[in-house]
C-alpha cells in the first residue's frame, strides 16, 4: 500500500494504519515532508516506510510495528515506544526514544539533546554521537553511542545501562563509569551484530548509576 | 510583685521555634501532604444575594434545577458527559493504596461524574470501577502506555499542581513497593521523584505538536485537558487554549499532594480565587469561555464553594483532598493511632510516611486492608450528592434553572482582598478594588 501525503492527510493514514491487524503487510509513505506525529500508536506487526523527512513524534508510542525512516527525524521521535523496531537511516533531533519502554530504536546519524530521556527498558543505538543529558532519569534498557556524548550524560540516572565508544564530555549526577564485565561484552557484541555497526564491544565504556542519590541525604544536597 | 506579662513573638512564634528545632536537629527540610494550611482568601470570602424583590427565586424542592455538564467539546468526537459538575481530581496509586483508588471510581461513577489516575499508572482497579477515567499524562510518564491511553475517557495532559507549580511529584522509599516499583519501573524502595518538566516538549508550540499526536493516536476521539498550578494563570490560560486544549483543569494554591516540601505547598502559587477569575477573563478575551471548558480546584469543601466557582465562570470543580476526608482520611475512629504517629485526628498530613492510620494514603497491606472500597464509594457517593444538593438550593436561590446560570452578578465579596481577587464588589457597595474608585 503506498500512501502519498500530498493527496492524503496524516489523520487518514494514522486512521488507516490503526485498523491494520495483518503481520505481512508493508505500507509506504510518500511525501511526509516533516510532518508530525507520522505512524503514532501503531499496534499491528506491520511494516511502514517514510521516504523522506518526519516531523515531530514519529513512531510515538510504537506498538510490534517496524517503522522505517529514510530521512530524518524531529523531535521525540519513537518516544514511549512499547515494542517493534524504529529505524532512522538519518539523524534524529531532541528526546530520541523518549520514555520508551521497550523495542530497538536505530538511529543511524547522530541524536540531539537527551537521547533516551527517562528510558524504561528500550534498547537505542545511535551511530553517531549524542547530544547532552542523554539518558537523563534514565530507568531501564540500553543506550548504545557509537561517536560521543554531550554533558551531563545520565544525569540522575537509575538503572539504565549506557555504552559509549566516543568521548563522553561529562557524567551527570549519580553517572558513574563501571567495569564492562563478560556478559557486557556480550550483549553489546550481538546488539552491534543485529544493528550492523562496524565497531567491537571491546571498544566502548559502560556507564550506569552509583546508586547515591536513590534515597535522599541531605549531604547530597547539592546533587539533587 | 506582679511578674511582667509572657509576650509571645509574632514573628518567631512557637510553632516557628519549634520548626526551626526540628530543621536544626534534623537537618532535612520538611515534607508532607495536605495542602495549605494557612489563612488565604477564598470562597468563603463571598456571599450569595439570593433573590428577593428584584429576582425571582425557585421552589426549593420542586423546580428543577439542571446539574449536568459536557466537557471537551471543541476538538474530541467523544466529549464526556458528566451528571454533576463536580469530579475527583488526580491522585496516584503509589500515593494512594489500590483501595482508595478503588473507592474513588466506585463513588465517582455512582454519581456519574469522572475520576482521574496519577504519577503512577492506570490500576485495573481503578478503570474497573471508574465509569469515566481520565488518564494523566506527566513528566514522569510513569506506567504511560497506549493501551490505557486508549482505554481512557480521556486524557489529561498535567503541566503543575496547585500545591507546587514549577515542582515534580515525590513519593518517599518507603510507599514504592514491589508493585508500585513495577508500575513505574524503577527499584523497590528508593526516593523517587518525578520530573518536573515534561521530557520531549518544552513550550506552548511543542504542546500543540504534543497534543496534535496524543489525537492521533486515539483517532481524535479524547478530549484532551491541560492542567496547570495557578501561578502565571491568566498567560498560561491563554496559552493552553493556543495549544489546543479541549478542558483547562486549573488547581489554585491551597490543592492537596501527597508528598511535597512545606515551603513549597506555603510558598508557591496564587490561590484559587484569583486564579479563578484571571482564567475566567482569559477565556473570555479569547471568545472561548463555555467552549474550553474550564475546572477549578484548590480549596472545594462544600457546595457553596462548588456553587461560588460556577458562579465566577467554572464549568465544574475538581476535588482531591475532600474526597479523602470523606472517605475516612483524618477520621476522629483512629485517634489512638494518629497519637501513635504524634498527630491527631484533623492534622494528619504526614502522607509520605506511608503509615496512614485511615488506610487511605499508604502501601502497607494492613493499612490498607482498613478502608472497604465498598464502604468508601458509598461514602464519597454520599458526600457528592450533598454538594449537588447545596449548589441546587444556592443557584435556586439564586432564582436558576441550571447550576451554570449562576453569575458574578449574583455574588459579593466580605473583604477587600476577596473582592479585589475576585473583581466582585465589596458586600454592600459597588467598589471593586483595582476597577472602580470607591
Amino acid at each position: 500500500m503506498i500512501v502519498d501525503l500530498e493527496t492524503s492527510t496524516v489523520r487518514e493514514l494514522n486512521a488507516a494504519l490503526h485498523r491494520l491487524e495483518s503481520a505481512d503487510e508493508t505500507w509506504t509513505v510518500k511525501n511526509p515532508r516533516g510532518a508530525h506525529a507520522l505512524a503514532v500508536g501503531l499496534n499491528a506487526p506491520v511494516r511502514v516506510e517514510i521516504m523522506g523527512h518526519a516531523g515531530y513524534y514519529c513512531a510515538g508510542m510504537n506498538q510490534l510495528a517496524t517503522v522505517i525512516v529514510e530521512g530524518n527525524c524531529g523531535v521525540g521521535v519513537a518516544e514511549n515506544m512499547m515494542s517493534g523496531l524504529v529505524h532512522v537511516k538519518g539523524n534524529a533531533s531532541q528526546s530520541a526514544g523518549a520514555t520508551s519502554h521497550g523495542g530497538l530504536l536505530i538511529i543511524e546519524g547522530d541524536a540531539a539533546a537527551r537521547c533516551g530521556i527517562s528510558m524504561k527498558g528500550v534498547d537505542i543505538v545511535v551511530k553517531g554521537s549524542v547530544g547532552h543529558m542523554s539518558a537523563f532519569m534514565g530507568q531501564a534498557g540500553n543506550l548504545v553511542v557509537c561517536g560521543d556524548a554531550g554533558d551531563a550524560l545520565g544525569d540522575s540516572i537509575y538503572e539504565a545501562r549506557l555504552f559509549v565508544r566516543g568521548r563522553v564530555a561529562s557524567l551527570g549526577a549519580d553517572c558513574v563509569e563501571k567495569e564492562m564485565r563478560p556478559e557486557h561484552v556480550e550483549w553489546l557484541g550481538e546488539m552491534l551484530e543485529r544493528t550492523g555497526c562496524n565497531a567491537k564491544p571491546q571498544e566502548f565504556r559502560r556507564y550506569g548509576s552509583a546508586r547515591n542519590l536513590y534515597n535522599f541525604h541531605i549531604d547530597h544536597a547539592s546533587s539533587y | 510583685m506582679n511578674q511582667p506579662v509572657q509576650t509571645e513573638s509574632a514573628l518567631f512564634d512557637r510553632r516557628t521555634i519549634a520548626e526551626i528545632q526540628r530543621a536544626a536537629d534534623e537537618g532535612i527540610y520538611h515534607i508532607r501532604g495536605w495542602g495549605s494550611k494557612r489563612r488565604l482568601p477564598h470562597f468563603d470570602d463571598l456571599v450569595f444575594l439570593g433573590a428577593s424583590m428584584s429576582r425571582y427565586p425557585l421552589e426549593g424542592y420542586r423546580e428543577k434545577c439542571g446539574t449536568n455538564v459536557t466537557l471537551g467539546t471543541r476538538f474530541a468526537k467523544k466529549p464526556i458527559e458528566l451528571e454533576i459538575p463536580i469530579t475527583i481530581a488526580g491522585m496516584s496509586f503509589g500515593a494512594l493504596s489500590a483501595n482508595a483508588k478503588e473507592a474513588l471510581g466506585r463513588g465517582a461513577s455512582q454519581m456519574g461524574t469522572s475520576t482521574t489516575t496519577g504519577d503512577g499508572g492506570m490500576t485495573p482497579e481503578e478503570r474497573s470501577q471508574s465509569r469515566i477515567l481520565v488518564y494523566q499524562y506527566l513528566p514522569s510518564r510513569y506506567g504511560m502506555n497506549p493501551d490505557d491511553l486508549r482505554k481512557a475517557d480521556a486524557i489529561e495532559v498535567v503541566l503543575g499542581q496547585g500545591a507546587k507549580p514549577g515542582g515534580g511529584g515525590m513519593l518517599l522509599g518507603q510507599k514504592i513497593s514491589d508493585r508500585v516499583a513495577e508500575m513505574r519501573t524503577l527499584p523497590k524502595g528508593i526516593d523517587q521523584r518525578s520530573a518536573c518538566r515534561h521530557p520531549d516538549w518544552t513550550g506552548p508550540d511543542d504542546l500543540a505538536i504534543k497534543i496534535e499526536e496524543l489525537r492521533e493516536i486515539t483517532d481524535w476521539e479524547k478530549p484532551i485537558y491541560i492542567k496547570i498550578g495557578a501561578s502565571r494563570t491568566y498567560y498560561d490560560v491563554k496559552l493552553a487554549v493556543k495549544a489546543g486544549a479541549d478542558v483547562i483543569v486549573l488547581d489554585g494554591m491551597q490543592g492537596g499532594t501527597g508528598a511535597t516540601q512545606d515551603v513549597f505547598i506555603e510558598h508557591v502559587g496564587i490561590p484559587t480565587l484569583p486564579a479563578l477569575r484571571q482564567a475566567v477573563e482569559a477565556l473570555q478575551e479569547m471568545g472561548m469561555h463555555r467552549k474550553v471548558q474550564l475546572i477549578i480546584s484548590g480549596g472545594i469543601r462544600t457546595g457553596a464553594d462548588v456553587a461560588k466557582a460556577l458562579a465566577m465562570g467554572a464549568d465544574a470543580v475538581s476535588i482531591g483532598m475532600a474526597a479523602l476526608f470523606a472517605l475516612g482520611c483524618n477520621s476522629p475512629k483512629w485517634q489512638a493511632d494518629y497519637e501513635k504517629l504524634g498527630s491527631s485526628a484533623g492534622f494528619f498530613d504526614d502522607y509520605p510516611s506511608g503509615k496512614d492510620p485511615a488506610g487511605i494514603s499508604t502501601q502497607d497491606p494492613e493499612l490498607a486492608a482498613r478502608l472497604d472500597p465498598v464502604e468508601g464509594g458509598r461514602r464519597l457517593a454520599n458526600y457528592l450528592r450533598v454538594l449537588t444538593l447545596e449548589t441546587q438550593t444556592l443557584a435556586r436561590a439564586c432564582g436558576k434553572s441550571h447550576v451554570h446560570n449562576l453569575e458574578p452578578e449574583d455574588l459579593a465579596a466580605l473583604t477587600i482582598e476577596a473582592a479585589a481577587m475576585a473583581k466582585l464588589p465589596l458586600a454592600g457597595t459597588n467598589w471593586i478594588p483595582g476597577k472602580e474608585t470607591f
